[in-house]
This record gives structure tokens, C-alpha cells and sequence, in this order.
């Protein structure tokens, strides 16, 4: 006597085992690593913080980063290319804040609380102004944009992305003549962001994580300030509430949940550039030719879906494919130098 | 004690291969995180690091602890450790560059961390290849001078790690300051080899 529907159970369950699976298994794995040779390094277990030996029975049920959907209009840009799944969108991140593994983001940015949140736009402007939580998705129109994501690893993926137009937020400050370019930062809370705590989890970098844009490039209509993915506002682990988006830039450019918006005169600082200089520079636009001093930058492999035996490798283009839209922004600079 | 033996030997093979098979099975299936590419090949490699180390501990824990049975898995863990190494290699080529050769050797060549690890990787070939026994009667005396170029293997790979990450040095350091440790074991042997040469 079996009175469900099917259709609903058969949906319902498949989407609930499989995402703890997921989870299951990777933590599995790592799990597995240490049993095949790692129990001689606690050190290494302890920096994966889920791995708790081999306990697979821990059923305390997980906390989720609460996402809502969002109004917006659909995306102009014609894309014909795979979007990357958003399960793989929202499990693979560097966002050192939360832990320098690709899973850690998921893993321990959870709980992370962004009410009340600040965002103030200040420095050379007539009208500096601050949003609150609710502000950043109700001040501008939101659109979707599918965008290709560039990482400096070498791997890419397509995201429907949710937000605004930088260029509409910076206008409304009002910004003067000596406001050449943006610098951005990231929030600055060790309590919520065990990266920021603990050098061993943070990789080493000085936090707060800065970013910044020349005005124009800032200006350009391709820059976006995002507050969502696949429809709902973003997830922790993706930089919530509010992150940029600059999509012919490696994805290290794209400063995640994001407190202050500064107009300055003067080049600002970059995380990466401070830490590796000679391998991250400023710019940072997407560029085959340019190789990174430790892997070619000349392909990529494009995540979407199937195992290891997806044929995913392909070619790097100029600015990400974004060449048309912004080659012309850099038409008297030396990319080579100016990496 | 040949009970004992065969008994410790199934398990050092469950440990190191099942695990292996299980992270292959998950990654072939994608569910080995989002990008099981990368998954892979770090699993390989930090595996085949970690049984290096295990192989390098077998004779210090044996004496110190006079524990012989130890020894006698010693060459399996070093074969493992090879495994490990070999299957991190051919990852990179068959998943990361995909058969794209020239993308494959210039990567080797011009990427010095790379390049050391590859380093290490033909050491532990020579190694793995005349673990046999039959080569090591043949060799006699030089079997050992041989097999002291694991010491350097394992330096070498330590570097290889230490280099390939972006900003996150505290754990290669860690390895690498192990590595020093079950080489400083050895000083009193190093120093002689050396000082002949």
C-alpha cells in the first residue's frame, strides 16, 4: 500500500541523498587519505577540520547558509556554453578566509552570520553613501549574467550570476576628478572567518583581502557586483552577500562579501600582487600568453560535469573571450609587463 | 611468526590499495569534490609523500623499538610509495594535460618544481625496479649505495610540494621538517657515504 506520490518522493529523495553523499564521500576520501599513510601527521588531519578520524556515523545534521530567491531579469549575453552545476559552483572555492582547501568554504562558512552588514561606498566622491543588508538587493535592478569564470589555477567554469552593474553603484556617490581608481575589502572577522584567525587555515595572507580596479575598468558594463547565483541570493562560501565580478580577470580579482568601496587617486593595494609579486600582478586579465612562472596559462580545464574522464581541456582565450568588449581599455599597455 | 608476517603484509596492502581503489572509483563517478582532476592527483601525490615518510620511519621505529616484523614490509610500503608517485604522474598527463605531449614535456622541463619532483619520481623507478631480489644478490655492496639516493628522493619531493602550492607553506614545511628529522636518523651513514664519495 503505497500512497505517495512518485513523483515527488523520487525527486525529493534523490536530491537529499545525493548532496549528502557528496558531502559523505569527500569527506570519506580525505579520510581515507590519512588511513592509507597519514596517521602519522595530526598536523594534516587537523587542517581539514571535517576529518575526524574515521568516524562516518557523526549524523549531526549540518547547518546550512540560509539563501533566498531573487528578482531579476534574465541574461542578454546568448550563452551557448555548459553552466557548471551548481552544487560544483558552490563546492569548489578559494576563499582562504574560510580555509585553503577547496572544500573548506563549504565546510566551515556555514554558520557565517552577514546580518548586520555594512557596505560603504566613500573616498574621492561628493556623495559617499552606506547599503545595508536589505539595500543590496533592493537599490539597483537585478539581471542575471552568465559569465566564464578564469581561475589563475587553470580551471574555469560558467555561472549564472545575479547583480548589478558596478558602474550604477559608483555613479550614485558621485565620484570627482581625482577618482582614478576603486579599491575594495573584504570583511575583516576573525570570529566568523577561522582563515583570518589562524595563519595554518588562512594560508598565510594578511587580511583584511584587498582588491582593486582602475575606474574605467570598473566603469565598464561587464563588471558586475553580484548578490546571487542560479537565481537566489549567493551562499557563504561564494562570497555573500555581495561580491564583484570582473569576468576577463582571473578569479582572484573578484573580491568576495565585500564592506567597503573606496574611490582613490593612487594604484591601490592587492592581495595576491603583496604576496607574490612576481607571480600576480595588478591587472590580471586573463591572457594565454602570459604564463604563470609555475603552469601555462595557454588552456584550461572547464568544469562541468562527468569524472575524471571528461575531455574538459580547452584554450585560453584573451581576455577570457571578453576581448571585444575590453581590449580597448589596455590598448597602450604592455600586457606582457603589466600582468 | 610467518603467520604473523603474511597476516601484516595483507593489511599494509588493504591499506594502501583500498583507499586508492575507493578515491579512483569516486573520481571516475564524480564525486570526488568538483574537480576530481585535481582531487586525484593531489591524493596520489600527497599519498605517495606520506608513504615515503612511513618507509623512512620502518628502520628507526624498528631498532629504537626492536620490532623486526616491521622490516619485512619495508620494501612493500617503498613499492606503494612508487605506486603512488607513478599513478600521480600519469594523472597529470591522461587528466590535467590530457595527452597534450608537448604541453606535458614542456611542463616537465620548464617548470622547475616539476621538474624535481620528476626528480624524485626516476629515483624512486630505479628503486622500485631493482627491489627485486634477485637484482639486489646481483648488485651485493652497491645494492645499498643505490638505495641511499631514497634520502635524496625524499628531499626532492619535498620541494616539489613546498613549491607547488600558492601561499599555504605550513604544511609542506611541516613535511619537510619530518623528512629532516628521519634523515638527521641517518647522519652518522650519510656522513660516511658522503665523505667516500
Amino acid at each position: 500500500m503505497l500512497i505517495q506520490s512518485p513523483e515527488k518522493s523520487v525527486l525529493k529523495e534523490h536530491q537529499v541523498t545525493d548532496e549528502s553523499v557528496y558531502l559523505k564521500r569527500r569527506q570519506l576520501i580525505k579520510q581515507m587519505g590519512f588511513f592509507g599513510a597519514g596517521t602519522l601527521l595530526s598536523s594534516t588531519i587537523a587542517n581539514t577540520t571535517n576529518a575526524q578520524g574515521l568516524d562516518f556515523f557523526s549524523s549531526a545534521p549540518e547547518k546550512t547558509f540560509q539563501r533566498y530567491p531573487l528578482t531579476f531579469t534574465a541574461d542578454g549575453t546568448n550563452n551557448t556554453e555548459v553552466l557548471t552545476p551548481e552544487a560544483k559552483v558552490t563546492s569548489h572555492n578559494n576563499f582562504y578566509e574560510f580555509g585553503i582547501g577547496k572544500s573548506d568554504p563549504v565546510n566551515n562558512a556555514q554558520n557565517f552570520n552577514i546580518k548586520p552588514w555594512q557596505l560603504t561606498i566613500s573616498g574621492e566622491c561628493d556623495k559617499p553613501y552606506t547599503l545595508d543588508l536589505d539595500d543590496l538587493t533592493k537599490s539597483f535592478a537585478l539581471e542575471e549574467r552568465i559569465y566564464r569564470l578564469r581561475c589563475v589555477e587553470a580551471w574555469s567554469m560558467v555561472i549564472p550570476w545575479v547583480g548589478f552593474e558596478l558602474s550604477k553603484l559608483l555613479k550614485k556617490a558621485q565620484p570627482n576628478s581625482r577618482a582614478k581608481y576603486i579599491a575594495f575589502e573584504t570583511l575583516h572577522d576573525p570570529a566568523q572567518m577561522p582563515g583570518q584567525a589562524s595563519r595554518r587555515m588562512g594560508g598565510g595572507i594578511d587580511y583584511p583581502y584587498v582588491e582593486g580596479l582602475r575606474i574605467d575598468e570598473a566603469m565598464n558594463p561587464l563588471t558586475l557586483m553580484s548578490v546571487g547565483l542560479y537565481g537566489k541570493t549567493l551562499p557563504a562560501q561564494n562570497g555573500a552577500p555581495i561580491r564583484l565580478v570582473v569576468p576577463w580577470k582571473y578569479g582572484f580579482k573578484s573580491i568576495k562579501s565585500i564592506v567597503a568601496i573606496k574611490f582613490v587617486e593612487h594604484p591601490p593595494a592587492s592581495t595576491w600582487n603583496i604576496l607574490a609579486p612576481n607571480e600576480y600582478g595588478f591587472y590580471a586579465n586573463v591572457n594565454p600568453e602570459v604564463d604563470h612562472p609555475r603552469w601555462s596559462q595557454a588552456s584550461e580545464r572547464r568544469l562541468t560535469s562527468g569524472g575524471l574522464f571528461a575531455r574538459n581541456r580547452i584554450d585560453t582565450l584573451p581576455f577570457n573571450g571578453y576581448g571585444e568588449q575590453v581590449a580597448g581599455l589596455y590598448k597602450n599597455l604592455d600586457l606582457r609587463k603589466n600582468f | 611468526m610467518k603467520y604473523k608476517v603474511i597476516l601484516f603484509k595483507i593489511f599494509v596492502h588493504l591499506a594502501a590499495f583500498l583507499p586508492l581503489a575507493n578515491a579512483y572509483y569516486l573520481a571516475f563517478t564524480d564525486q570526488l569534490g568538483a574537480d576530481p582532476v585535481e582531487a586525484i592527483i593531489h591524493f596520489t601525490g600527497i599519498g605517495a609523500f606520506n608513504l615515503l615518510l612511513l618507509s623512512l620511519m620502518i628502520t628507526p621505529l624498528s631498532k629504537r623499538f626492536k620490532i623486526s616484523i616491521l622490516l619485512k614490509v619495508r620494501r612493500l610500503v617503498g613499492l606503494y610509495s612508487f605506486t603512488y608517485a607513478f599513478l600521480h604522474l600519469t594523472n597529470f598527463l591522461v587528466f590535467e594535460v590530457q595527452f597534450d605531449w608537448s604541453l606535458f614535456l614542456s611542463e616537465i622541463l620548464e617548470r622547475p618544481y616539476i621538474t624535481i619532483g620528476m626528480a624524485g619520481l626516476l629515483i624512486l623507478l630505479t628503486l622500485a625496479i631493482t627491489s627485486i631480489s634477485l637484482l639486489r644478490k646481483k648488485m651485493a655492496k652497491n645494492w645499498q649505495k643505490l638505495h641511499n639516493w631514497v634520502y635524496l628522493a625524499a628531499v626532492l619531493i619535498g620541494i616539489h610540494f613546498y613549491w607547488s602550492v600558492k601561499s599555504e607553506i605550513i604544511e609542506p614545511s611541516i613535511y619537510l621538517f619530518i623528512t629532516f628529522i628521519l634523515l638527521a636518523f641517518r647522519f652518522k651513514k650519510l656522513n660516511k657515504w658522503i665523505k667516500k664519495d
